[in-house]
């Protein structure tokens, strides 16, 4: 199977071209303001460098801040009516009540608080209020609102209401794009209807990014299917990222772990990922990401995605170095302009990049131009990097025994020899592009997460339940029906509920189908 | 009468504080801040007042949410549930309730008297009954010293409220009310038997919403000067610093409704080579150097972010954290002997006495009291 993966970041875009588990070639190119101008030259470039035709390819995976950046900044995004499904309940804290003025400006088209919702045993807050749904619904329609976010209480104990109060915006707005918190998020009110509001507001920009990736797959000469990475390091097709581009939103340091982890056969280790003005660690587990507790803030929109347990910090091969006393490393970096600010590159600033240079680490510009780059300032500026990393490693561990760290990115040549804490320290082959090649290996999953009440039922049969839900979405996002496997289960008994009642979370992951 | 009208800026200040006084429990104030400050932008007001001030025949009336966290994140409250039980309890007694206070000033239950107060204009006491966070009902300074059982009641967000007209103990009423709560979806707003102002002014840990203030400026004010916001802590709590150093093994698990467990840290910096354990149930009860108990409850054991000052929750505890752990004085009166056989180390299941660390004193008030208001 021939794969493209695209990582596309703020400054670079990188591509990776694999055939089974073998990498063909990576290339690096600059970002472009519209995406896909920028992910059609890497491709080509990358398939130029291996010598294959596009016609050849099986699969394009795509990793894209492009959505992230378009909720951070507040552009692109359309206005979201908000149903919620809740009787008499969470009256208190209407719909965007935490979001930032600016964004709810942009995205609010209204909100209608209906009858609707279950408790936390299944039973019903209230029954649901089509009358009221319609109501609000021309009330949208009126006003040119084309996007409709829907969030029932415990919809993650019965979705059902959020079904058929979609059936009915569906017929009083045909055209409408819908969003259902329980495909969405997790338990959690607010921040599953937060992150429901944000995927209905980039849905149409979700339709017109798919489609123009389409139209400049098809002009390369592809013919093989899309799929964009999620968070997770799973992927999603076309078809399924253009209803849920919110699943996007935290891939890119995901696809580095995914990619660290193909690249080394490893599947329990640390990832140092060190770009140009950040250094990200994070640590895997049973080859995925370890993921935060406490979910992500997007454009300071709290949600309760599960995203990478990342600690980033100002370390990469643009920060700028000042000597003396006080020797300082960072935060601050000149980043993309490396190629012109950096001493070995002609440049007036000492960088990070100016120090490995001189200390022989890597072979970059003219060492020459590093003579006020004494061997004591390379020595004490390299150990003050290296301790800077293993402080923020001994933070991340998942305990104190040492572990393995894989050190990706292009700013992976400022470390050399073993970290403190680790019992090996690897820089694999193509480190520099193990995002893109994350992207090219992988797999397809399907999540939910649920409290169950076990009345009338056992144990295992809600768990069976919960796992053959998850099994469907693995299916519905691409997924191989055989090669599907349970990757996690995790059962929560709550704290001062009667002892009926249980929070299951079930992931299954399979292989893309061919 | 002198009142202080709350901001939207002390509300942040003092749910950081109201964090940091629920020793690892007492659960988020996100909630409560949130709607809080949307009640002001209304153009409603909180106003609170010193327990000094209140009139000695004053009926005031103790309110705090109970139920499980889990179902509170989901369903939220309707907003009414503070104004029904009001209007419950009035009735029942055949007589007005004159103010409002909080049972438990640690976390979210810190705040939410302050919704109620402003749904139905009533001012707020400055004072509760623990000074912190503590798992049970009846474990308040109010219940120590003979607080009545009768009434209490419970709303929920659909509009029941059941009202608890006797108990034959305060150990029952939370019986009775752990009940009515399952009942109501696990998720409900409860209030105590009214106190008169004579009674709160002699049993009420005084002044701990202005603590809870003092302490949340403090961190912010440090936090924006770039300065240690723990010293910050420090330095307006009394307290004092068992130990910085990083969390190195968390034991933890659910058992009967509480959580339990055991966190051992070991020390950095000027602490290196120390190590400390914190015993955990639900709230930070016990921390101890080589068995040896350094602090033990009623005495707080607060636990914040060494960089933040932010306060670290028992849910939110892993390898690596790197954290200060602080011991507080208890207020006054959780230290003395009718009191420790309700909150005391015995209270919780340990087979030896209480030995304070620090020298209690209350907190005074805040100085943005004014006449009017």
């Amino acid at each position: 199977m021939l794969r493209i993966g695209v990582d596309v970041g703020g400054t670079n875009t990188d591509a990776a071209l694999l055939r089974g588990t073998e990498v063909l070639a990576t290339v690096k190119s600059s970002t472009t303001a519209d995406v896909t101008s920028g992910v059609g030259a890497a491709i080509r470039a990358v398939l130029e460098a291996a010598g294959e035709q596009a016609a050849a390819v099986d699969g394009v995976m795509i990793g894209t801040t492009h959505f992230l950046n378009a909720a951070v900044e507040g552009r692109h995004l359309e206005k979201v009516g908000t149903l919620r499904l809740c009787g008499a309940a969470t009256r208190s804290l209407p719909p965007m009540i935490d979001w930032p003025e600016r964004l709810r400006a942009i995205v609010d088209g209204g909100a209608a608080l209906v009858g609707g919702g279950v408790n936390y045993d299944g039973s019903e807050i209230a029954p649901l209020d089509a009358g009221a749904i319609r109501a609000a619904c021309r009330g949208w329609r009126d006003r040119g609102v084309g996007s409709v976010a829907i969030c029932s209480v415990f919809a993650l104990v019965d979705p059902r209401m959020e079904n058929e109060a979609a059936a009915i915006v569906a017929e009083e707005m045909p055209d409408a794009a819908i969003s259902l918190s329980h495909r969405v998020g997790r338990t959690g009110l607010l921040p599953r209807e937060n992150a429901t509001i944000l995927n209905a507001s980039l849905h149409r920009l979700g339709r017109e990014t798919v489609d123009a990736f389409r139209a400049a797959f098809a002009a390369l000469g592809l013919r093989c299917p899309l799929y964009l990475t999620q968070n997770d390091g799973t992927l999603m097709t076309a078809d399924f990222a253009e209803r849920y581009p919110v699943f996007t939103m935290a891939s890119g340091p995901t696809n580095s772990m995914r990619g660290a982890a193909f690249l080394t056969g490893l599947t329990d280790a640390a990832v140092i990922d060190i770009g140009g003005t950040t250094t990200d660690v994070g640590m895997l587990v049973g080859g995925f990401p370890r993921t935060r507790s406490e979910g992500a803030t997007i454009g300071g929109v709290l949600t309760n995605f599960r995203v990478p347990d990342v600690y980033s910090f100002g370390l990469g091969g643009g920060s700028i170095v000042r000597p003396g006393d006080g020797l300082a490393i960072g935060p601050d970096s000149v980043g993309f302009r490396l190629p012109e600010k950096a001493l070995c590159f002609g440049g007036d600033t000492l960088t990070a990049t100016d120090i490995a240079v001189a200390a022989g680490l890597v072979d970059l510009g003219d060492r020459g131009r590093l003579a006020q780059v004494s061997p004591e300032l390379a020595r004490a500026a390299l150990a003050q990097m290296k301790a800077s990393i293993e402080t923020v490693l001994d933070r991340m561990k998942p305990s104190a025994d040492p572990i393995p760290a894989i050190l990706v990115g292009g700013g992976s040549v400022l470390v050399e020899g073993l970290l403190e804490g680790t019992s090996a320290s690897l820089k694999p082959d193509h480190f520099g592009s193990a995002n893109a090649i994350g992207a090219a290996i992988a797999q397809v999953s399907g999540e939910v997460d649920s409290v169950v009440s076990l009345e009338g039922t056992s144990r295992e049969k809600a768990l069976e339940g919960v796992v053959a839900e998850a099994r469907a979405r693995a299916v519905e996002a691409g997924a191989d029906e055989a090669s599907i496997t349970l990757a996690e289960v995790e059962e929560t008994p709550l704290a001062y509920l009667p002892g009926n009642a249980i929070r299951i979370a079930a992931k299954v992951i399979g292989e893309l189908r061919a | 009468m002198k009142y202080w009208t709350l901001t939207e800026e002390d509300i942040d200040r003092i749910a950081i504080g109201c964090g940091i006084l629920g020793t690892g429990g007492g659960g988020s104030t996100y909630h409560g801040s949130l709607r809080a400050k949307a009640l002001l932008r209304e153009g409603r007001r909180i106003r609170m007042v010193r327990p000094g001030d209140m009139a000695p025949d004053a009926r005031i009336l103790g309110i705090g949410g109970i139920g499980a966290p889990t179902v509170g994140i989901e369903k939220i409250a309707e907003g009414g549930e503070g104004v029904r039980l009001l209007k419950a309890v009035e009735q029942h007694l055949g007589r007005k309730v004159d103010a409002l206070l909080g049972d438990e000033v640690g976390g979210g239950n810190g705040i939410a008297p302050m919704l109620t107060a402003a749904m139905a204009d009533l001012p707020v006491v400055d004072a509760d009954g623990m000074g912190r966070a503590f798992p049970e009902v009846q474990m308040t300074s109010f219940f120590i010293h003979g607080q009545e059982v009768k009434p209490a009641a419970l709303a929920d967000a659909d509009g029941n409220v059941l009202i608890v007209t006797e108990a034959t103990s305060p150990k029952m009423l939370e019986k009775l009310l752990r009940a009515g709560t399952i009942a109501m979806g696990c998720t409900a707003l409860m209030t105590t038997a009214p106190m008169t102002g004579d009674f709160v002014r002699r049993f009420g840990i005084p002044h701990t919403t202005s603590q809870a203030w003092t302490l949340g400026n403090a961190v912010l004010e440090a936090r924006a000067a770039k300065a240690d916001p723990v010293e910050a802590i420090l330095n307006t709590s009394g307290g004092i610093r068992l130990l910085r150093g990083k969390v190195t093994d968390i034991g933890r698990r659910v058992m009967a409704g509480f959580t339990r467990g055991r966190l051992t840290v070991a020390g950095l910096d000027a602490d290196q080579g120390r190590v400390l354990t914190v015993d955990i149930q639900n709230e930070y009860l016990i921390a101890r150097e080589d068995e040896t108990p350094l602090t033990m409850v009623p005495d707080l054991i607060c636990i914040v972010d060494s960089e933040t000052g932010r306060a670290i929750g028992t849910e939110e505890l892993r390898y690596g954290l790197r954290i200060d752990i602080l011991s507080v004085p208890a207020p006054v009166l959780l230290r003395s002997e009718i009191a420790l056989a309700s909150v005391g180390p015995r209270a919780f299941g340990y087979d030896f006495d209480f030995v304070p660390t620090g020298i209690s004193a209350d907190a005074p008030a805040v100085p943005h009291y004014q006449e009017a208001g």
